[in-house]
């Protein structure tokens, strides 16, 4: 290792940059989290104090689990989240990888295509899909949030994962080939597992814009029965008057699932961000 | 019965001609080697054979069966890479029957042949083992072993050893002519390495810029080469080519002359400089310079005391001189 990097003040340095910079981006969590557990007054007194025994309370998380049916919104975010990545997964992985192992006509042209979703915002669509879903009876079903977020996600899952797939070498494709295998068994049993710290990047990358989403969900599923985790959450948010223990305890809720999907993703995910840079 | 046999077989990509009019045949139980320099198009013509491009024109047939549209997996046909390219999900027993099981062979089959090729190329131990956890002389095996199962009619090899050191490289080598000795199996080898070529071959295919400059066993390609290409590609160091009417020749032509045929003698017919001496131990190469940016390499046998700059004159046996007029053929 290089003489500068083993400097004790260098590293000291790099610490404090990064812890710094780790307190700056859990603080908002924790005041959440703390806040949450308080009473309305003590919220208010004082939002940066931890809970005590005279200002401890779980009115927030007893009002969320009573009103509005907040199972149903976390069940009905859970699916819309894990439909919307398998299909991202799955068609934008099979549209990468005939981008990466085929040549044909135009192949450079789709690939273009494809990627053109990343620079143009989906919300921009918005009137035009929803007049879509109107006229397809899509409105208040989770499919109309499905279909929105696969459309959303393909773009930067082909663009990521056919350049992951390029590198896959030709000589193991082949030797599958000469085995008899077929190009779907190929692609499934050889090529995605090669790829899978690509894949679970671009999960990532999906998984917590669609799970934060409130935009879609109000105006294409508002329903009750099809409302997400984001949107129930607002009931509590009113015009005039707010219940922050309500607001703050769902929120928390809302934090746990995607933490547990991300700490699952993050060894493949801290692999998929360095290869290439690092051997 | 032939094992392969090509007719005016072509492939090109786009405007690129890779392969031009290759007419061969490889009998049962040949050992044929393709040695060329790099881009001659030996390995293309080695996936044309096995299916994974397909000829632009040309018949190809192995075991004397048409197979130009047959996919690669139905030709009878075997690859080993010089990756390797080992499944590497899969365990080395696994690699080595995952195209059995595509077949639908029998269970108690796939084992014994799984087996025996373990037994053949001692990979017994490493069977539960995976890829990642193998050296590469080891994971080499297994690619041979997964060729080995297959009893394909013809085994084809894309310059497997490049991947290796030279220690392994040897040894590699020596496992792979005992097991054509003991299988008797009809094998394509692809390598640039002239020493695997000699080595291994029954039958040497020389390419250049996708033609095949000359076919013959190793002797018959080292001693009777066809055209300037093949006597300086075959052969290290390299023939020396010396112009005749410095010998007193026709002028155009050349002379060529290996560099163990021409020895350092006092009154020999070339007289020049010492530019280099590479002292092998059991022998000696000299590179001399015999002016008009001329270099000439001769080879001594056992420990030979010269200096850089030092004055000598050689001479050969004109028995063993090769002559070539100016385009490079034959006379």
């Amino acid at each position: 290792m290089s003489k500068a990097r083993n400097n004790p003040l260098n590293s000291f340095a790099a610490h404090a940059a990064l812890i710094a910079y780790t307190l700056i981006a859990l603080f908002p969590v924790f005041v959440i989290l703390i806040n949450s557990f308080k009473t309305r007054k003590a919220i208010f007194r004082d939002p940066l104090a931890l809970p005590e025994a005279d200002t401890f309370t779980l009115i927030g998380y007893q009002t969320v689990l009573k009103q509005g049916d907040f199972f149903l919104y976390f069940q009905n975010s859970m699916i819309v989240t894990v439909v919307s990545l398998t299909l991202v997964l799955l068609f934008g992985a099979m549209a990468a990888f005939a981008l990466a192992e085929y040549k044909f006509k135009g192949n450079m042209l789709m690939g273009l295509y494809l990627a053109l979703g990343i620079m143009i915002p989906i919300r921009i669509g918005t009137v035009a899909i929803l007049e879509m879903m109107v006229s397809s009876g899509l409105v208040n079903t989770l499919w109309a949030l499905i279909l929105v977020y696969t459309a959303q996600g393909l773009p930067l899952a082909v663009f990521i994962l056919s350049e992951f797939m390029r590198q896959v070498s030709d000589d193991l494709k082949n030797a599958g080939r000469i085995d008899g295998l077929s190009e779907y068994t190929i692609f499934f049993r050889l090529v995605l597992p090669l790829v899978r710290p690509a894949m679970a990047t671009v999960a990532v990358f999906n998984m917590i814009p669609i799970w934060n989403d409130l935009w879609f969900p109000l105006i294409l599923a508002p329903a009750e029965e099809t409302k997400t985790l984001t949107l129930g959450s607002q009931v509590f948010i009113g015009q005039f008057v707010t219940d922050w223990n309500a607001v703050l305890s769902a929120l928390s809720m809302a934090i746990l699932p995607v933490m547990i999907l991300y700490v699952i993703f993050s060894r493949q995910l801290i692999r998929g961000i360095t290869s290439g840079a690092v051997k | 019965m032939t094992a392969l046999s090509l007719t005016n077989v072509c492939k090109s990509f786009g405007q690129v001609e890779v392969l031009k009019d290759i007419n061969l045949t490889v009998e049962e139980g040949e050992f044929v080697v393709f040695v060329g320099p790099s881009g001659c198009g030996k390995s293309t013509l080695l996936r044309v054979i096995s299916g994974l491009e397909e000829a632009t024109s040309g018949d190809i047939e192995i075991s004397d069966n048409s197979v130009n549209d047959v996919p690669p997996a139905k030709r009878g046909i075997a690859m080993v890479f010089q990756s390797y390219a080992l499944y590497p999900h899969l365990t080395v027993r696994d690699n080595m029957s995952l195209a059995l099981k595509q077949e639908r062979k029998p269970k108690d089959e796939i084992a014994t042949r799984v087996a025996e090729a373990s037994r053949m190329l001692s990979l017994g131990d490493y069977l539960d083992r995976r890829p990642s956890e193998l050296s590469g002389g080891q994971r080499q095996r297994v690619a041979i072993g997964r060729a080995v199962v297959r009893e394909p009619d013809l085994f084809l090899f894309d310059e497997p050893l490049s991947n290796l050191d030279a220690a392994l490289r040897m040894n590699t080598r020596l496992e792979i002519a005992r097991l054509h000795r003991q299988l008797g199996a009809s094998m394509i080898y692809v390598t640039h390495d002239q020493i695997e070529a000699m080595t291994l071959a029954d039958k040497i295919v020389v390419l250049r810029d996708g033609r095949v400059e000359q076919v013959g066993s190793p002797m018959e390609i080292y001693n009777h080469p066809a055209n300037r290409f093949v006597a300086e590609f075959i052969g290290s160091p390299s023939m020396n080519f010396v112009p005749a009417e410095r010998l007193g020749g026709q002028n155009g032509q050349f002379v060529g002359i290996r560099p163990e045929y021409a020895q350092v003698t006092p009154n020999g017919r070339l007289k020049g400089k010492v530019i280099h001496v590479e002292k092998l131990g059991g022998d000696t190469n000299i590179l001399i310079d015999l002016g008009d940016d001329l270099t000439f390499t001769s080879r001594v046998f056992g420990q030979y005391d010269t200096h850089v700059d030092q004055e000598i004159t050689l001479d050969f046996d004109d028995t063993k001189c090769l002559s070539f007029d100016a385009e490079g053929q034959r006379i």
